[in-house]
């Protein structure tokens, strides 16, 4: 993040509870699909799955925003056992509920929104500092800039 | 949320603290969904109380014990439970050893035992002891429109889609509390409108193989992603193997949980049943060029034609599957620089061994194994460099899991590759 600085812009998106919570850190975009089983390395929250657009980087204490889950039935326990290894996103972000991300975030324990009246994939960027109150279903994001 | 009195009488624990940390957790996963209520399931498919060294280790503070796992990982229950009988139909699906043959697959000892005191843990519970990908095959055959609450991608979408029983793709928490409750959330594919197609397919090219039929699927499930295909045109009605390889193929590239096949399969007598009434978002041709691109693809990862080791059985094989290769292998034996491995279920296997199609591919050189396959167990031979599969399923996550290179073909072509070494495949 060299040559940018947090700015006060402020955005707000609103939505719906996942899992409830409040949680905040700096944001880990993404615009593919996650795989659990097969695709994450829970151990490291390190994303493994070839031609996946965050490969060897992980969302280990981050903000994960992203589309949603997809894959095997192991998705849940891929990133339960990240929770267990300390490897697990402070809070989640996303578009399409599917049992697997539902699932996933509530043995997570994770704040975790979805439904947003903004396309969190749009407003939010890698970096940017993010607040998830998951029980107001707020999203508040801190806009990072150039300087 | 809306709990019936029986649903209610379980939160409130009158059934054990199991039982109401089961039915919290499921409360939990129901509410994250946005489901309203639930439905009673009468058929569960999962994995509970996997035992594995980092769970056990994880969990010692608790004594690392079966209860503790299943207490604090499958019900996600701080408070360490006494663990009760299933109260419904649940089979246990594929693990990661092969209680005959640990060892070929390099399984370290104490991981196996761990692995064998959970299997007993859960049969003390009532739990069928299936130990495949494929509880079709071996006996559990939902009825038309049974809610189930099943794991594993291929069965989900067979489940679904050839048999039209109800279920999503759950986990192992969402299952393993099922199994307590008989609950599961009334969301998704338990609703009528949530199984109606999305995309019609037009199959251009004529698809009978089973190798055909797993390519259409990884086609098609690349092109969809999670929605609901609706299939016409020129294709033979396909049997429950072509079914077990087109679903897997398209649960792997895609996430797809449901299809539709015009005039076949149960929720689609006409198109316009298919899709519910509604018109498809999108139509997509799969032709002659399509199918060489999905061929192409398969084995993009591939370069070297020595081949080390051959895999089948992914789902794991049907009987008819373990037939055929017994009888391409017959009075030959595979190359010396080769291992051939298929993975079937123990009921499939138990049949093999009747008819002595084991003995002869045993006889060959091969090695019929079960409960895992190369992927789950994460186990291929020391040294494996080059693997040949006839699965897409299998060539979408073994090389990318090992580190190795695949070949997709047919089984024929596998079986030819086990004996001479060489990949000898091609696109007819």
């Amino acid at each position: 993040m060299s040559g940018t600085v947090l700015t006060d812009r402020i955005i707000t998106l609103t939505g719906r509870k996942v899992v409830g919570g409040v949680a905040e850190g700096e944001a880990l975009v993404t615009r593919d699909t996650i795989s659990g089983w097969g695709g994450v390395n829970p151990m490291t929250g390190v994303i493994l799955e070839t031609r996946h657009e965050l490969r060897g980087q992980s969302f280990k204490d981050k903000i994960l925003v992203f589309p949603g889950a997809k894959g095997s039935s192991g998705w849940s326990v891929v990133f339960h056992m990240s929770r267990l290894a300390g490897a697990a996103p402070r809070a989640m972000v996303f578009n399409e509920m599917t049992t697997k991300v539902a699932l996933g975030a509530v043995v997570m324990r994770c704040p975790s929104v979805t439904d947003l009246d903004q396309d969190p994939l749009e407003v939010i960027d890698t970096g940017d500092w993010v607040r998830v109150d998951a029980d107001a279903g707020t999203v508040q994001v801190r806009k990072r800039a150039a300087v | 949320m809306k709990l019936s009195d029986a649903e209610q009488a379980m939160l409130d624990g009158s059934h054990g603290r199991a039982t109401q940390k089961a039915m919290e957790l499921l409360v939990r996963y129901a509410e994250a969904l946005g489901a309203q209520r639930f439905v009673e399931t009468t058929n569960v498919a999962g994995v509970p109380g996997s035992a594995t060294p980092f769970l056990q280790q994880h969990y010692a503070k608790s004594g690392g014990s079966y209860a503790a796992i299943f207490s604090h990982f499958d019900l996600d229950s701080d408070e360490l439970l006494d663990v009760p009988q299933a109260v419904t139909h649940t089979c246990h699906l594929q693990s990661g050893y092969d209680p005959q043959n640990w060892k070929l697959l390099g399984a370290k000892p104490e991981a196996f035992e761990l692995a064998q005191g959970s299997e007993q843990f859960i049969k003390d519970r009532g739990v069928e002891i299936l130990k495949t990908c494929t509880p079709y095959l071996v006996g559990n055959v939902p009825r038309f429109g049974e809610h189930c609450a099943w794991m594993e991608s291929s069965a989900v979408v067979y489940c679904n889609s050839v048999l039209g029983a109800r279920t999503n793709t759950e986990g192992r928490e969402s299952t393993s509390a099922a199994m307590l409750t008989g609950r599961i959330p009334d969301w998704g594919f338990h609703c009528d409108d949530y199984r109606h197609g999305s995309h019609l397919i037009e199959v251009d090219f004529p698809v009978e193989s089973v190798m055909d039929w797993g390519m259409l699927g990884y086609f098609i499930g690349a092109a969809v992603g999670e929605r609901i295909p609706v299939l016409r045109g020129r294709y033979a009605v396909p049997d429950l193997i072509r079914h077990k390889h087109f679903g897997a193929a398209a649960a792997s590239s895609g996430g797809v949980e449901m299809y539709h096949l015009v005039g076949v399969t149960p929720e689609a007598a006409t198109e316009e049943a298919a899709f519910g009434g509604g018109s498809p978002v999108q139509t997509i041709h799969y032709g002659v060029e399509q199918r060489r691109r999905v061929y192409q693809d398969l084995n993009s990862g591939a370069s070297d034609s020595n081949v080390d080791f051959v895999m089948l059985g992914c789902p794991h094989a049907a009987i008819e599957q373990l037939r055929e290769a017994a009888r391409l292998l017959e009075s030959k034996h595979i190359s010396a620089n080769c291992n051939l491995w298929i993975f079937t279920s123990r009921t499939v296997k138990a049949e093999a061994e009747r008819e002595g199609i084991v003995r002869t591919i045993r006889a060959a050189g091969g090695a019929v194994l079960t409960d895992t396959c190369s992927a789950i167990g994460q186990a291929v031979p020391p040294g494996t460099k080059v693997v040949a599969l006839d699965s897409a399923k299998q060539t979408h996550y073994l090389p990318a899991i090992m580190g190795i290179q695949a070949w997709f073909g047919t089984t024929s072509e596998c079986i030819d590759a086990a004996i001479t070494g060489r990949w000898r495949g091609e696109l007819r």
